[in-house]
């Protein structure tokens, strides 16, 4: 008898295991409940200060509208670090995990700074765009701009700001050769398409005069889980190789031609390091991080250029003039000597029309903060900084953000 | 004096009768609630999914391909990926489990007996991805220049372990799941063999017979059937695990004969793609996968279930402990 009841009860724990890990399968809405939770929170919490502040400042005038808040209307080009009294005092977002190190730190700072506390869940872009879409949160974070249909189905208003700009880099594992190696974009599509399959390929022996490069497998490693890094990569090969164009394409995830797949940045990285003959792609602060060893990459000037914040910095700086409105724009292969060609942008999405003004007000003046000031933390992150230019394409986004068709900034 | 003894006895019943029935109402309303979750998951995957089910039918099943840029989805490579690990690591486990648990009931001294099984069961205390790590920095390597190359010298001829060796892959991920589920098995198995009577043993060796004798025609046949519901539970885990498997699998969705090669299953590409999930009928497709992986775990229940059944009627097994 003993042995039957014991049974049972295995097959009714086995049962549990299955439906934990339906569970876990289910996660999506659990995390919706829970940010739908920590918002209505967030939100309280705010219009419980705001109610204070306003009682004890000037009542009923809780917007930048207010003459006597002492950011009232801001001088054009210089908008002060923290939100005006009456602000909401909590934010919530969502999205990149790429962005997370520098959001980290920017989001502490601006707490210290200006009491306002930024909730920010690194769940991948994907699930940032959903919660955006579904308001859970105030802005999502996203390494891969919103198609149309995304943007209609957040409420067709959906601005796009870059906040920063990240370098893939393109690590290797060759026994005995410590560096120098050096690829184009041509013969990368092509080792990642399967097509150059040995490290002392003519291509590769034709542009790395000096180097010993052994005769040995090439084996190629990307990244198993969807993600910002394989994005812009898929995006540069996209653009350097019509064959990738065609029969790949750009994605966060894509079905890759050749190759195993790891999980994360350290599954990558820990592939590459394993296989003699490896090749894997990288966030830069990862790859610095980590001392991998990282390929030197032709760009569209024809020179070549080593993975570097600076780098990607002048990849921006060089697709400026060719940038669309929206800023919705992929600039792998940018122009420029010192660009490096796989590089790409970080987006905060917000609709510009708010609906509730006190967290309008604050959501403006972070990002005004993130897009200006903030940029100066992101260097020490191996992030690169925005260029000049592009922050006055930022303020100009920012300045469309509305309250009931009411602009929250001076134009 | 009697009137009020008969009062006290009258209330202190009525007083239990009023707990019997709490306490059956909060076992029901416990297991009604476990009910009600296995049906409402199972009407929300279905819900969820329905865009990919509308769209794929049952190609889904069928279809190797999985490229999310040109929308196009199908599930037969992670199927194939879950079931293979799964295979390999029952089978390893169980071996491995079932030896140690014999050894720690039956052959190892008595006061070694308890800390040997914590031992074992400790490994159940390591977090998964730790696992993970270890797979990749450690076992994988191994595989790939030390067990890979020994199965491919000797057992070459078998298309099974022919083919390049990587280190990572099939292998790699259903020895990793094996290890997972080896506490699972051998403390199951240890409890069971334990649980079999003294009496019978002794009868046995009465008789004349060798351990092994006694291990092999008394011990195993009596215990085989909590053996059996061992291996469903870590059966049940293995399918299931996602992360350690997730980083030694390779997440390459592909049906090959070669055990070394790569694979990906369906919990992995489930936790490796949600989070970026970036339209709809994607994040349904993964919907469905958990579905599918849902129904795989409920058809192995059942088909054991039966197997028990089968096996349990007329074994000595079922008699009252």
């Amino acid at each position: 008898m003993r042995p039957t009841r014991h049974l049972a009860m295995l097959s009714a724990l086995a049962l549990a295991a299955a439906l934990a890990l339906a569970c876990s399968s289910n996660n999506n809405n659990s995390n919706k409940n829970n940010t739908a939770g920590t918002v209505t929170q967030a939100a309280t919490q705010a219009a419980a200060t705001s109610a204070t502040s306003a009682a004890t400042k000037a009542p009923g005038s809780p917007t930048s509208s207010s003459a006597g808040t002492p950011a009232g209307s801001p001088a054009a080009g210089s908008v002060p670090m923290c939100p005006p009294g009456g602000s909401a005092n909590a934010l919530t977002g969502a999205g990149s995990t790429f962005d997370n190190p520098l959001f980290s730190k920017l989001f502490d700072v601006y707490n210290q700074q200006c009491k306002v506390q930024v909730n920010y869940q690194s769940i991948g872009s994907g699930g940032g765009i959903q919660q955006l879409t579904q308001k859970t949160v105030q802005f999502g974070a996203t390494d891969a701009p919103l198609t149309d249909d995304q943007i209609k189905a957040a409420g067709g208003d959906v601005l796009h700001i870059p906040v920063t700009i990240g370098a893939v880099p393109v690590g290797y594992n060759l026994p005995g050769v410590k560096s120098g190696v050096k690829l184009t974009g041509d013969i990368l599509a092509k080792i990642f398409l399967g097509q150059i399959t040995k490290w002392n390929d003519p291509a590769l022996r034709a542009i790395n005069a000096g180097v010993n490069l052994p005769d040995l497998d090439i084996a190629v490693v990307h990244r198993s889980d969807g993600s910002g890094t394989s994005f812009i990569l898929t995006s540069y090969l996209a653009a350097v190789s019509p064959d990738w164009k065609s029969k790949v394409g750009a994605a966060t995830s894509v079905e890759w031609p050749v190759g195993a797949g790891g999980k994360g940045s350290e599954g990558v990285a820990g592939l590459v390091k394993q296989t003699p003959g490896g090749i894997g792609y990288f966030e830069l602060a990862y790859a610095v991080q980590n001392n991998i060893t990282v390929a030197t990459l032709q760009n569209q000037a024809g020179k070549f250029v080593d993975p570097t914040a600076d780098g990607a910095s002048a990849a921006a700086a060089g697709a400026i003039a060719n940038l669309p409105p929206d800023l919705r724009a992929v600039f792998v292969n940018a122009p420029g000597d010192a660009s490096y060609p796989i590089s790409g942008f970080s987006w905060v999405a917000i609709n510009a029309g708010q609906s509730d003004p006190k967290v309008a007000s604050s959501l403006v003046y972070l990002l005004w903060w993130v897009t200006h000031d903030g940029q100066k933390y992101a260097k020490d992150l191996s992030y690169a900084p925005l260029p000049d230019q592009l922050q006055k394409l930022d303020e100009a986004q920012l300045k469309k953000v509305a309250v009931g068709g009411k602009p929250l900034l001076a134009q | 004096m009697a009137q009020a003894t008969g009062a006290r006895e009258k209330l202190t019943r009525s007083g239990s009768g009023n707990g019997e029935r709490l306490f059956r109402g909060v076992v029901t309303a416990a297991a009604l609630l476990v009910l009600l979750i296995v049906a409402g998951l199972g009407v929300d995957l279905v819900w969820e999914s329905r865009q990919s089910i509308a769209r794929f039918g049952l190609g889904f099943l069928s279809s190797q391909r999985w490229d999310p840029v040109h929308q196009r989805f199908g599930a037969l490579p992670y199927i194939f990926g879950t079931i293979v690990t799964s295979l390999i690591a029952i089978a390893l486990a169980l071996f491995i489990g079932v030896g140690a648990a014999l050894c720690l009931s039956e052959i190892a001294p008595e006061r070694l007996q308890t800390p040997l099984a914590t031992l074992v069961e400790l490994l159940a205390a390591i977090p998964s991805v730790v696992y993970g790590l270890w797979g990749i920095f450690v076992l994988a390597p191994c595989l790939r220049t030390t067990v890979e190359p020994f199965l491919h010298n000797t057992l070459g001829f078998i298309p099974l372990f022919s083919g390049p060796q990587i280190g990572i892959g099939l292998l790699a991920g259903g020895v990793i799941l094996a290890i997972m589920i080896l506490p699972t098995v051998a403390a199951i198995s240890r409890d069971v063999i334990r649980a079999v009577p003294r009496e019978q043993r002794e009868a046995a060796y009465a008789l004349g017979a060798t351990r092994w004798e006694v291990i092999s025609g008394v011990v195993l046949p009596y215990a085989r059937s909590g053996i059996l519901g061992a291996a469903i539970l870590g059966l049940g885990r293995a399918l299931g695990e996602t992360i350690a498997v997730t980083m030694v699998i390779g997440g390459r969705p592909q049906i090959t004969h070669s055990l070394f090669s790569l694979g990906y299953t369906i919990a992995a590409v489930i936790a490796n793609e949600f989070t970026e999930a970036t339209y709809q009928l994607y994040l349904s497709s993964l919907f469905e996968l958990g579905l599918i992986l849902l129904l795989i775990t409920m058809i192995l229940n059942v088909c054991a279930r039966l197997l028990v059944w089968r096996i349990t009627r007329g074994s000595p097994g079922t008699v009252t402990v």
